[in-house]
């Protein structure tokens, strides 16, 4: 198994920690990881991606311009990303400020409200949990047993109080994902 | 502290290296994309760990003649910078090779010439390799191409710095500085002590003692013939790291008909770069010097009977193309490929490359 994942959005929408616990969580399930963040002048724009992948092999490239995955949460990450899914790949994205939907007819797509569900439920920085949820629900590369781990190794322990909660948001995002169209 | 797996920036990876490896001083200057070196090492307090010195100097060139003192009294010294700086620290590179002192230096090369970009790039080929500063000398160059070697080639280095009594040079880049993938670190080394470098060191300054000659640290001799003498010493040195620390890997090179030669991050992406081209019957392989200076020429010469041509891979205008052909002695097709200015070829850019303009062009 090897799983190339792009996630690409906003700073401050939780991009790279939403990679960090993927990566870690890989490491639970016994994976090889990497994480490539993007660190150049873009990510003083305003924009952030990460590459992840996780795989059972030695991982080749970090950096790729193809991937099985692309979560995508605002419209400059579509614009750039949805051509780079490989055809029968998977792309997620979040509605909310999207103007140009993904229109490829040979990728698997799939949406989730999160940054609406999470106004809704009061909590705002668990935007990103909620997309994890819907992304695992989509793609179940790693077991939520392991995510949880990965949380826990990810987040200094002063936070660890905050782990329940961040367990509900992946719990929600794995109910609300909706399916637009599989191939 | 005992052996742990964690998930960590190629940067990180190399500072945590260091204190487990029992390093005296880190002297640096910040720059990107290597800043979360010192940023880790001030974090982490390796004062409390083991003792270790971490100084922020007032510019790179402080810095390393920082090192200079501190290898001159047998200290384990460390610092780490990105292309500019370490253009800064040439001269006392030179002045180290000179004096014969061991060091452990690291370079996590972006985009030039001049303050360039920050983006990653493996355009200090030249530098490192060639000399860098002034004078007949060359560091031992050792190139990681995954945080896991960021950190195994910190232990290295101090092995070979202190073996042949010279500056050992780490040439990363950007992005395996940037990226985090998993590290298992070794145990923690107990720093040496005072009466351990006396020992391991006896040319070092550590302070007269009645029953030998002054210890002097120097790279200054004014009289020629003195000079020279000096000179081939230090080449009878570069002779023997040439003939014994050549390090390489080969990767998927048995029925290679066509071969990447490619360090770093550009090793990496060739890797995709071959399951792209076998998935359509072309037999290329990979290999990849670990060691930049010395270069594994042998070795790669011993392949040239078995290929139709190289590729040689590098974020740079070709830089390491000249080394391969001298090893192969022109004996196949060499060519370059590669993307300047901090811009990272994509796998399937170098698949096509080798395919549609090396193979068929």
């Amino acid at each position: 198994m090897t799983e190339e994942i792009i996630i690409a959005g906003f700073g401050g929408q939780g991009v790279l920690s939403m990679g960090k616990i993927l990566a870690y969580s890989g490491i639970m399930q016994d994976q090889e990881v990497s994480w490539m963040p993007s660190y150049g002048p873009e990510m003083r724009g305003g924009t952030a991606n990460v590459t992840v992948i996780l795989s059972d092999e030695r991982i080749s490239s970090p950096i790729l311009n193809l991937f099985d995955t692309a979560i995508i949460l605002n419209q400059q990450s579509m614009d750039k990303f949805e051509s780079m899914v490989k055809p029968g790949g998977t792309l997620l994205y979040d509605p909310n400020g999207i103007t140009h939907h993904p229109s490829r007819k040979d990728i698997n797509i799939y949406r989730i409200e999160a940054s609406k569900e999470a106004a809704n439920l009061g909590l705002r920085k668990i935007f990103n949990m909620i997309v994890l949820g819907g992304y695992l629900k989509v793609k179940p590369v790693v077991g939520f047993d392991n995510v949880i781990r990965g949380i826990k190794k990810s987040l200094p322990e002063r936070y660890h109080h905050l782990i329940p909660e961040n367990e509900k948001a992946i719990s929600r995002g794995l109910e609300i994902v909706e399916v637009v169209q599989t191939v | 502290m005992g052996k742990e797996l964690k998930l960590m920036k190629g940067n990180e990876a190399f500072a945590e290296a260091a204190i487990r490896a029992g390093v005296d001083g880190y002297f640096g200057y910040p720059i990107t994309p290597q800043s979360e070196v010192m940023e880790y090492l001030t974090a982490e307090k390796p004062h409390e760990r083991t003792g270790m010195i971490v100084l922020q100097a007032e510019s790179e060139v402080a810095s390393i003649n920082m090192l200079y003192g501190g290898a001159a009294c047998g200290k384990k010294v460390m610092t780490s910078s990105s292309s500019p700086g370490i253009s800064l620290m040439q001269e006392g590179i030179s002045y180290m090779a000179g004096a014969e002192l061991p060091c452990v230096l690291l370079n996590v090369v972006r985009g030039g010439p001049g303050l360039g970009t920050i983006q990653p790039s493996q355009a200090d080929y030249f530098q490192s390799t060639k000399g860098g500063g002034h004078g007949d000398y060359h560091t031992i160059v050792l190139a990681p191409s995954s945080v896991q070697e960021m950190y195994d080639y910190v232990e290295l280095g101090y092995e070979l710095a202190f073996k042949y009594r010279t500056p050992v040079m780490v040439q990363s880049d950007g992005a395996i500085g940037q990226m985090m993938e998993k590290v298992q670190t070794g145990d923690q080394k107990i720093r040496l002590t005072e009466e351990e470098i006396i020992r391991n060191c006896p040319w070092a300054t550590t302070g007269k003692t009645p029953n030998r000659e002054r210890n002097i640290i120097t790279s200054l001799n004014l009289d020629s013939l003195v000079q020279e003498k000096h000179n081939i010493k230090l080449q009878k040195k570069y002779r023997e790291i040439e003939a014994v620390e050549v390090r390489f890997e080969k990767i998927q090179c048995d029925d290679a008909e066509f071969l990447f030669v490619a360090y770093g991050t550009s090793a990496r992406i060739c890797l995709k770069s071959i399951q792209i081209l076998r998935a359509k019957g072309i037999k290329v392989g990979l290999f990849r010097p670990i060691t930049l200076y010395p270069f594994p020429k042998e070795p790669l010469y011993k392949m040239v009977k078995n290929v139709k041509g190289i590729l040689s891979v590098e974020m740079s205008a070709g830089q390491m193309i000249e080394d391969i052909k001298l090893a192969v002695e022109c004996k196949v097709p060499v060519y370059h490929f590669g993307r300047m200015g901090g811009i990272i070829p994509s796998p399937t850019e170098v698949a096509d490359f080798l395919e549609h303009q090396f193979i068929k062009g």
